[in-house]
């Protein structure tokens, strides 16, 4: 049986000023390493958050983004007739053409401007998104320099609030409504109607997208392959899910950075783990001594200090967890490499991430811990007696 | 080897290097310790009598020679087997009575037992047991710096009987200890001796102390000296 966690607990409450700063130290590079989790969990978060598994892309073979792609009027008219695609009551297919474009809004902490998403669509593309709201003012009218907002871009851009202009195209555009999709990434957007949004970009036949409504699941397949595999088109389909899905990649650069620097701090904190075990050996030779001489073994002597300095570390794990707590929720932007415009999202500070940050201190402990550990196993009794 | 020699050495020997120089602390020692014997063992710093302990106690290899404890060819086991061996059979009674200072008495006491196959209500009990015999049952939840020396090395007593080892090894038990503590602990350690029949093994300066031994042994620069014997100053 091993030498019980009670020695170890209460070895760490005796040091309590070195514990608490060893679990200081630990804890910030875990701090670090959520706040990155964290960011790239809401940002995944929100990119999932915004697709349908039964809305179909169309976009130009060959292009991964609507802000590439190139989409006609012609286009459209052969896809929307398409089987597969569900209609309204009146019998009008849900298929919607957009034209997506990007403008810059100057915003209090960037004055010299953030690219923000516009987004050009009919009253059918509006339907298209479930879940999207409006959540004051009102939808644009056809034929009007009129835009509504997402709710991130109104907290952000002072210019982008109900009753106020914004200055693009080729001329002002009223700010008549405020939307909202829960956390998805049309938060991020602008909507103006597609016919006015095309003429004051000169695109009236140079549009984006085709986002269409499948009937169920096995007809967004089938509408997807055959819009593929049609070579009059030269077209590409997948899903809205599958496509946001892809854009998860944005994360990816900042997650990789996130967590090689998380582990260059956690080497640091590590040694930290080390340091102080070291000293915990140095400081307990006698005890080592002691407990070899009542019969615990070598390995008993191991694992106990190894399993101290994994306590030591879980403790800055939960430090780490408790210092970016105050981040969950709170509204940050990130650019989109595909999209070339900023996405708006939270923070998600979740039970999963912190067990994984606690789980990282542990694994820093342990790894800091074994060198300290095998030299107080190693010691042998009699020096260790004398306190060598 | 009878069955009432409990230890038995034959030209045991212990040497080391220190700082460049060969030091022979133990030079071909034979002895015979008999089962429920209290044996003393005497000598001036130096004289070999702490190593010839640890030897005993398998916290330290010999050189050369035989050493038997309890039937047992120390030399023929390995570092667990000796661990395992030294938990059933050695109680050690320290000069600075070694308590782990963040363990209760109780908890200290229960240490070894942690070893064994007893259950936790078991091992609470026995550790009970253990510090009532000394005479500590009302120190139980006390922390080492609460305890006095002679306090102290009572529960470092109990902690050495709790397994009902075959064999007691004290290395100076009283070195630490004011007078009248020296004489508590001394009592304790004859009535374990003489109510138990504990084989006891007492290293020693002090010759009131050797007084409670059935049997005292003197150690000169490393050599045991023949029974009866006392160093030539």
């Amino acid at each position: 049986m091993a030498i019980p966690l009670t020695y170890n607990l209460r070895n760490l409450v005796v040091r309590k000023t070195t514990t608490t700063m060893t679990a200081l130290g630990i804890g910030l590079t875990v701090a670090v390493l959520l706040a990155i989790l964290a960011l790239v969990g809401g940002l995944r978060s929100s990119l999932q958050a915004s697709g349908n598994p039964l809305n179909v892309l169309v976009l130009r073979k060959g292009t991964n983004a609507e802000l590439s792609s190139g989409m006609t009027r012609e286009n459209f008219q052969d896809i929307k007739f398409k089987r597969g695609i569900a209609t309204s009551s009146s019998g009008e297919p849900q298929a919607s053409l957009e034209m997506v474009s990007v403008i810059n809004l100057a915003s209090v902490d960037a004055p010299d401007g953030i690219n923000v998403t516009l987004r050009g669509l009919t009253p059918t593309g509006i339907g298209l998104r479930d879940n999207l709201k409006l959540v004051a003012g009102r939808w644009f009218e056809p034929g009007k320099r009129e835009v509504v907002v997402g709710e991130s871009i109104e907290k952000r851009f002072p210019d982008a609030r109900i009753g106020r202009k914004l200055h693009f195209g080729r001329g002002d555009w009223d700010v008549v409504g405020i939307m909202s999709v829960g956390k998805g990434t049309t938060n991020s957007e602008i909507y103006g109607d597609l016919n006015q949004v095309s003429a004051d970009f000169q695109r009236a036949d140079a549009l984006s997208s085709i986002l269409a409504r499948a009937t169920d699941p096995v007809a967004a397949h089938a509408l997807i392959n055959d819009i593929k595999n049609d070579p009059k088109l030269n077209l590409d389909a997948e899903t809205e899910l599958e496509y946001y899905q892809a854009q998860t990649s944005s994360g990816i650069v900042i997650e990789s950075l996130g967590i090689f620097v998380s582990i260059i701090m956690g080497v640091g904190s590590s040694f930290a783990a080390m340091n102080t075990m070291y000293a915990a050996v140095a400081r307990r030779a006698q005890e080592i001594g002691t407990l070899r001489v009542l019969g615990f073994s070598r390995g008993s002597i191991l694992f106990s200090f190894v399993v101290e300095s994994i306590l030591l570390a879980a403790l800055g794990g939960l430090v780490g967890c408790l210092l970016v707590l105050p981040l969950n929720g709170l509204t940050t932007g990130i650019g989109n490499f595909i999209t070339f415009s900023e996405i708006d999202f939270n923070f998600r500070v979740t039970a999963q991430i912190m067990t994984v940050g606690v789980a990282f201190a542990m694994l820093l402990g342990a790894v800091g811990g074994l060198f300290p550990a095998a030299s107080a196993s190693r010691k042998e009794i009699l020096a260790a007696l004398r306190g060598i | 080897m009878t069955d009432n020699v409990v230890i038995q050495t034959r030209n045991l020997s212990k040497e080391y290097i220190r700082d460049e120089f060969h030091v022979v602390a133990l030079q071909d020692v034979d002895i015979d310790i008999h089962r429920s014997e209290f044996v003393a063992l005497m000598g001036p710093s130096g004289s070999g009598k702490s190593t010839l302990l640890h030897l005993i106690a398998a916290m330290d290899a010999a050189t050369s020679g035989e050493i038997r404890v309890l039937g047992q060819d120390l030399r023929a086991m390995n570092d667990r087997q000796i661990a395992r061996w030294r938990n059933e059979n050695i109680g050690f009674v320290f000069q600075s009575f070694n308590l782990i200072p963040v363990l209760t008495a109780i908890e200290n006491v229960e240490l070894p037992l942690k070893l064994t196959h007893l259950k936790k209500q078991e091992r609470i009990e026995h550790a009970a047991t253990a510090l009532q015999l000394v005479g500590l049952g009302d120190r139980l939840r006390h922390y080492p710096r609460q305890l006095s020396g002679g306090q102290e090395q009572r529960v470092a007593i109990a902690r050495a009987i709790v397994t009902d080892p075959a064999l007691i090894l004290a290395d100076e038990p009283t070195g630490n200890l004011d007078a009248n503590s020296a004489v508590e602990v001394l009592t304790l350690l004859s009535r374990l001796n003489k109510e138990h029949s504990k084989t006891i093994i007492m290293v020693t300066h002090d010759p009131h102390a050797a007084r409670f031994a059935s049997t005292v042994r003197h150690l000169e620069k490393g050599a045991l000296l023949a029974e009866g014997a006392v160093p030539a100053d």
